[in-house]
């Protein structure tokens, strides 16, 4: 099983009810996946600034991480939600932070890189995940959720999605792959990194390394029809674009809807139905093996 | 009149209620509100009624009907009037996936387009799809008629059996064993049948479609295959 729920508003109005929306969504889709929920979204941000979302362990100080973080770096802001905390940084001293960080803080986990992106990911049902990261109070311009009834690999915060692989990119998979092994050998030759066993990060790293490439996010999608072998819908999101593909015999459903105020993807018309004026949207299927992209300019 | 708003009453009691119904009931005009995608609305009923549903529904809509007579004034979702066996299902929007499988009976009305593998593995229900379909549609198809105004997808009545499938525009592929057959006076009869039970008097001229059906050559073992297995 698995849901799938996205929202990318075109309407500005809207943004700060982003996460109210997504949210409303997302629990819609509970049925099809009770094991554990995550979000992605894409809110405010700053040219010069990273964000670097953490998932933190039980009992993990974060007073003592800020003094100990000021021996890396002397500016840094941190929010705390829950589990999660979200360190923003200048640009300049990511690198060096991101690297401080996996060498001496194996206790923390890092979830998302991004300018905009903010990833929030935990085990139980969608209602409880979106109520304790406090979702529904989160603005900004695009979103993606995910609730996963788990096939491939456990039921642990790590196998959770959205999955990210690059700055700002993240997916969501809906479905199996069965070359992922093989798949994932390649991508770790041409340089990319995996923390986890699980068949969709393989997806979203694939996409990652084409668009590195240079690829746009629609040619990495169309490539990724002739490379990953199994059934799937992905959605996926970048700092400006939001994406959809079937596998060719579109095992997996899908539903969008499309309106002058926003473009919504459920994997049930249930969870479109929570959104505004969706009677005057326009609701399709989208079709097999087809690439849908939006992008803001 | 009995009206069920879906915020309010569960799918579960509506449909309870609607298996109560005995032959001779009285109450044969039936209206369900805020259907929002729920699934599995109207299955199983079998009286003679007439259920209208306003608004789009999710899976299974209609599943296993016979005798009444369903409306959706909206789209449909996976496996709308699967297993139907009389009675009438018509879909104002369009439907996902698996529109009419294994339908036994009666008539599923598509006024909008249907996803991939509609009437999959059909077994004489009639579908008439005012759109076009997608890909894999009558796959595995047993009997009945599919009948579509637009085009078809790929694949199309792969591995079919005794089904018929007239489609007016252009099919993109034929699957496994699927070909373009001749019309008998008895097939025109019958596609002209359904597109009488569907309302089209005269919009769609028997003569504008062309007619798919098996090849029948997976029906026995072929001694040429024989290094196959």
């Amino acid at each position: 099983m698995c849901g799938i729920v996205g929202l990318f508003l075109k309407n500005k109005n809207l943004e700060p009810a982003l996460g109210d929306l997504l949210s409303r969504m997302l629990v819609t889709m509970s049925a099809r996946g009770p094991d554990s929920a995550g979000v992605a979204i894409y809110g405010a941000g700053d040219d010069d600034k990273v964000k670097l979302t953490l998932r933190v362990a039980d009992g993990t100080c974060v007073d003592d991480l800020r003094s100990e973080l000021f021996a890396v770096t002397s500016a840094f802001d941190i929010s705390i939600r829950s589990s999660h905390i979200v360190l923003s940084i200048s640009r300049s001293d990511a690198a060096t932070v991101i690297h401080w960080l996996k060498t001496h803080k194996s206790d923390l986990d890092l979830v998302s890189v991004g300018e905009n992106m903010e990833i929030y990911k935990e085990v139980g049902l969608p209602e409880h995940v979106v109520r304790v990261f406090g979702l529904s109070g989160m603005s900004g311009t695009h979103a993606i959720g995910h609730t996963r009834m788990a096939t491939e690999s456990a039921v642990t915060t790590n196998g959770a999605h959205p999955f990210s692989t690059g700055e700002d990119q993240c997916l969501v998979h809906n479905g199996s792959l069965s070359n992922h092994n093989a798949v994932r050998r390649t991508l770790r030759r041409e340089g990319m990194a995996f923390s986890t066993e699980n068949d969709s990060e393989v997806a979203a790293g694939y996409l990652t390394w084409r668009m590195r490439q240079g690829a746009s996010l629609r040619d990495s999608l169309s490539s990724s029809l002739d490379d990953l072998d199994g059934f799937f819908t992905f959605v996926v999101g970048t700092r400006n674009g939001f994406a959809v593909l079937r596998d060719p015999i579109a095992c997996k459903p899908a539903i969008m809807a499309e309106s002058d105020d926003y473009v919504a993807f459920g994997s049930e018309y249930r969870a479109l139905s929570v959104l505004p004026n969706i009677e005057r949207a326009r609701v399709f299927e989208p079709e097999p093996a087809t690439v849908y992209a939006w992008e803001h300019p | 009149m009995p009206m069920h708003d879906l915020n309010v009453t569960a799918v579960r009691a509506v449909n309870e209620a609607l298996h109560r119904l005995s032959p001779d009931t009285n109450e044969t005009f039936w209206q369900i509100e805020n259907p929002q995608g729920k699934h599995a609305i109207g299955v199983g009923i079998d009286a003679p009624v007439e259920v209208e549903i306003n608004g789009h529904v999710g899976y299974y809509c209609g599943g296993m009907n016979k005798q009444a007579r369903l409306r959706i004034h909206g789209n449909a979702g996976t496996g709308v009037a699967e297993n139907m066996m009389s009675g009438l299902v018509h879909v104002m929007g369009d439907a996902s996936q698996s529109a009419g499988a294994t339908g036994c009976g009666g008539l599923l009305i598509i006024d909008g387009d249907a996803a991939a593998r509609c009437g999959i593995s059909m077994k004489g229900i009639d579908i008439l799809v005012k759109g076009s379909i997608g890909a894999m549609s009558a796959f595995m198809a047993q009997a009945g008629s599919l009948v579509v105004l637009g085009d078809a997808g790929d694949a199309l009545g792969d591995s079919i059996y005794e089904a018929t499938i007239f489609v007016r525009g252009e099919v993109k592929s034929l699957g496994t064993d699927c070909v373009e057959k001749p019309m008998t006076p008895d097939d025109r009869d019958r596609l002209a049948d359904v597109l009488r039970r569907g309302g089209l008097n005269g919009e769609a001229g028997v003569d504008d479609f062309r007619m798919y059906g098996s090849a029948r050559r997976l029906y026995h073992f072929h001694i040429d295959n024989i290094t196959s297995y």
